[in-house]
């Protein structure tokens, strides 16, 4: 098991690197560098100085030799510094990290928390209508604009009844308030953005819960155990669920990057300072050293959460074993 | 208004419930003495990057900076020079030294003195090749600055230059705070200490930065206590944050500008030319191009005003030339080419082109007239603009095609390579006239901005006089010449100029509409008290 461990996490290193190169190459070969942004059509920027402006940042170099630069200062692990601001590129990604997060777990929390019960409940109450109200209802979710839904739901609490805050994580005054105030505060800041993920976000989980479930169901174990003459509470949730939420598991561990991915869309529609905006406003601006921090975070999250999703199923499944 | 949100209040939940919504602001006064308190709170699509007047380029950071910062001179509401850190300055008769007479007593934000040190200071990193600064060029041409007393400063120029008392608006930094340390990464590129009317007191990333009325700035304390400025990256929420009245000010597109009135009952609208145009631009370069009568040709085809009703709702004026109608520059006599389709048509058969064949596109030597119109992704006011052109150039006989392209390989492939029959696009200007880089013929290298080709003897001259000449009335009379010559050699057919169109919240007296804009008087905005919506408590 350790030696598993250990052997895939060598394996790590050539696809990461691979990864970055990739990502570099592409990054260089999009049209644009990070000094246009402010240089281009500014009649108050001449070219000598826009040419200087590159130089400083090193952009005069082949791609190779900046790539070069980068894995060197990486070695150290140092990600550089923003060309945007001038601040470390891992500072900015750990200063939004913890409000990403905050929103996805609890989001996850909330999809955990309503998509499992709909989805056990839907198979073995297969067919009822139950069922199919809750199939109407989760793919209504997952085929729902998030941003539309989001302004609707801003007019109404926020605007029309004046209930919770439209966007935004803090009150301005939260600052100044105690730790009661600053929890109510964040709590109705958080209430749409969370309730949204959460409603659009039901359909995998309910819908890869409900299958299984049905599949495992059906088997000769669950007819054995009805035979004892277990209550149908004892059945479903000690046998059957224990098994049908098998795959869950390794969704759970593949959902590790996108927990601190963020969405670009969502966050700027509820103005949520998150890693999502960072990503987008960095690829926008051509912000090289945060773009390849936040890919290359990304990437070693990817591979950890396969890893994570391979090495739980060993926990949750003793049939499983890895050599 | 009988509620009021109490910072620092125990139940801030209901201290924000009950925030005044109903408050009755149409019979606010502007009469009576000026009261302090209250909090403005200003809005923006993006983040600032730094609080640095010479590091930073967008324009968020340069809200935040112009309240910060001072520069040694300011433009006043008419757009003249007026003094700022500097109480006065001297001009030489040559024109090569200006002489800059420092206010006395003026304190930085931590109570230390600013003195000449300050402003060497400042102009050494300007033109330090280890700043990542894109402002240099204009003090390049400084060829010695002598400090000569603690309130005295003579800067030499290599040749006269004009706008360089405009490049001394940069705010002008502490010596002291910058003194340790890297320059481009330094703490106080995100925690500014300034001479300006607001004190620096706190930045959350992407979520709001925080100012506080400075009590010793020399032009007088500010009436409001504190300035919030909430990023808020979406427009349309934006918009919802001001019906709900969270937000005290916003730019308006012209849509929502036209939206209902009752959206804006507790706000008053304002409109003004902003200080920009928007233009079709020709590549000289290209034979079709090259005769001016063809491009007259265009400019009576093309109905601006159909344009500015279609595109900008009717908010914006025709355009005539380089300079907007609020700039000293601008000359009203200019007569814009006026819309006759049948006068264009006249020409065009002047220069040979006949209406032939099915299409009813005109021809030469079989060859249909033809050429593309390229613009950049992402601005709806263009590639709008580039439709209705079209459609009007297709009533003369012209087939224009768009393209639409995505800004970076817009301008690196297509626009600095001159790789390109016509453009549309738009420019920002400074409030000094000198256009310089736009339009002499030595300008036009790739990546320079006469990217058009543009050649003419007698707008060369004007140019290099008018960065030349001090004297205001006699700069006045060479650029009201580049504007005429300009608009009737049209090597751009101007567009349009847009306007601005703020709506600040109704209980802010002061906010008046000047040539330089809105906000050149932002410090003596005042809230009476019985309007105050916000209350510091321990203030």
């Amino acid at each position: 098991m350790l030696g598993y461990t250990l052997k895939r996490l060598i394996h790590f290193i050539p696809v990461v690197i691979g990864i970055t190169v990739i990502t570099f190459l592409v990054m260089h070969l999009s049209p644009g560098k990070p000094t246009d942004a402010v240089t281009d059509m500014n009649a108050k920027i001449t070219q000598e100085a826009k040419l200087r402006l590159a130089a400083l940042y090193g952009l005069d170099r082949p791609w190779y030799v900046q790539y070069f630069n980068w894995i060197k200062r990486l070695s150290a692990l140092d990600f550089g510094n923003s060309f945007k601001d001038g601040r470390p590129a891992i500072k900015k990604i750990l200063e939004r990290l913890p409000a990403t997060l905050l929103l996805n777990f609890l989001s996850l929390g909330l999809i955990l928390a309503v998509a499992l019960p709909i989805g056990i409940y839907s198979a073995i109450r297969h067919r009822t209508f139950f069922d199919k109200a809750m199939t109407v209802f989760v793919f209504i979710g997952f085929s729902m604009p998030t941003f539309w839904l989001a302004l609707l739901l801003m007019i109404l609490f926020g605007l029309k009844m004046g209930l919770l805050p439209i966007s935004g994580l803090h009150s301005l005054n939260y600052a100044e308030m105690n730790l009661l105030g600053k929890t109510i505060d964040l709590a109705r800041h958080l209430a749409l953005p969370v309730l949204i993920t959460g409603f659009t976000g039901l359909a995998g989980l309910s819908r890869y819960s409900r299958s299984s479930m049905l599949e495992v169901i059906k088997q000769d174990y669950i007819k054995t155990a009805y035979a004892k003459g277990l209550p149908e509470s004892a059945v479903i949730l000690k046998h059957a669920a224990r098994n049908a939420l098998l795959p869950v598991v390794t969704i759970l561990g593949l959902s590790l990057p996108s927990m601190i991915g963020g969405g670009f869309i969502f966050e700027t529609i509820f103005a949520y300072p998150g890693m999502g905006r960072l990503g987008y406003e960095a690829i926008m601006s051509r912000d090289y050293p945060v773009i390849m921090a936040v890919g290359t975070i990304a990437a070693v999250l990817t591979l950890l959460g396969n890893l994570l999703a391979d090495l739980t199923y060993t926990w949750a499944d003793p049939r499983i074993r890895y050599k | 208004m009988k509620n009021k949100l109490f910072f620092f209040a125990v139940l801030p939940l209901i201290g924000f419930l009950s925030c005044s919504k109903t408050g009755d602001y149409s019979k606010i006064k502007a009469a009576g003495e000026p009261e302090h308190g209250d909090v403005y709170v200003a809005s923006s699509i993006g983040d600032a990057s730094y609080l640095n007047p010479i590091l930073a380029t967008d324009s968020a950071s340069g809200d935040i900076n112009g309240l910060v910062y001072n520069g040694l001179v300011k433009y006043d509401k008419d757009i003249n020079v007026a003094p700022s850190l500097a109480e006065s300055w001297k001009i030489s008769k040559d024109g090569l030294k200006i002489t800059f007479y420092l206010r006395k007593g003026v304190k930085w934000h931590d109570g230390r003195p600013f003195t000449a040190d300050d402003v060497e200071f400042t102009f050494r990193k300007l033109v330090d090749p280890d700043v990542r600064t894109p402002y240099g060029s204009d003090y390049m041409l400084v060829k010695n600055f002598r400090v000569i007393d603690r309130h005295t400063v003579e800067i030499t120029y290599k040749e006269p230059f004009a706008p360089a008392i405009e490049s001394w608006m940069m705010g002008i930094l502490p010596k002291h705070v910058f003194r340790r340390g890297d320059f481009n990464s330094n703490p106080a590129n995100r925690s500014p200490v300034g001479t300006g009317p607001f004190r620096f007191r706190e930045w959350k990333t992407d979520e709001k930065i925080v100012l506080e009325a400075n009590p010793d700035y020399f032009e007088g304390r500010p009436y409001i206590d504190r300035y919030y400025y909430r990023i808020i990256p979406d427009q349309a929420v934006q918009f919802l944050e001001l019906r709900n009245q969270s937000i005290d000010e916003m730019g308006l597109t012209p849509d929502q500008w036209k939206a209902y009135p009752e959206f804006f009952r507790a706000y008053n609208k304002f409109r003004y030319p902003s200080f920009s145009y928007t233009y079709l631009a020709f590549n000289l370069k290209k034979p079709l191009f090259a005769d001016k009568r063809f491009r007259q040709a265009i400019a009576h085809a093309i109905d601006k005003k159909e344009i500015i009703d279609g595109v900008l709702l009717g908010m914006g004026r025709p355009a005539t030339g380089p300079y907007p109608p609020s700039s000293w520059a601008y000359d009203d006599a200019v007569k814009d080419h006026a819309y006759d389709p049948e006068k264009a048509e006249k020409i065009l058969t002047g220069l040979g082109w006949s209406r032939r064949g099915k299409d009813d596109i005109l021809k030469k030597d079989g060859k249909p007239l033809e050429f593309t119109v390229i613009t950049n992704q992402g601005n709806k006011l263009r590639s709008l603009t580039a439709e209705i052109l079209q459609a009007q150039l297709r009533k003369v006989g012209i087939k224009i095609n768009i393209r639409i392209i995505e800004w970076s390989s817009f301008i690196h492939q297509f626009v600095d390579k001159k790789n390109f029959d016509a453009i549309i696009l738009g420019w920002s200007l400074s409030r000094d006239p000198d256009q310089y880089l736009i339009w002499h013929s030595g300008q036009t290298g790739e990546g320079q901005y006469n990217f058009i080709s543009y050649s003419n003897g007698e707008i060369d001259k004007l140019l290099i006089e008018g960065r030349r000449t001090f004297d205001v009335k006699k700069r006045k009379n060479i650029y009201n010449k580049v504007h005429r010559i300009l608009a009737g050699d049209i090597p751009y057919v101007f567009l349009y100029y847009p306007e601005s169109l703020p709506v600040i919240h109704k209980r802010f007296i002061g906010p008046e509409v000047a040539p330089a804009g809105l906000g050149w008087n932002f410090h003596k905005w005042w809230v009476s008290k019985s309007n105050q919506k916000y209350v510091l408590e321990r203030y």
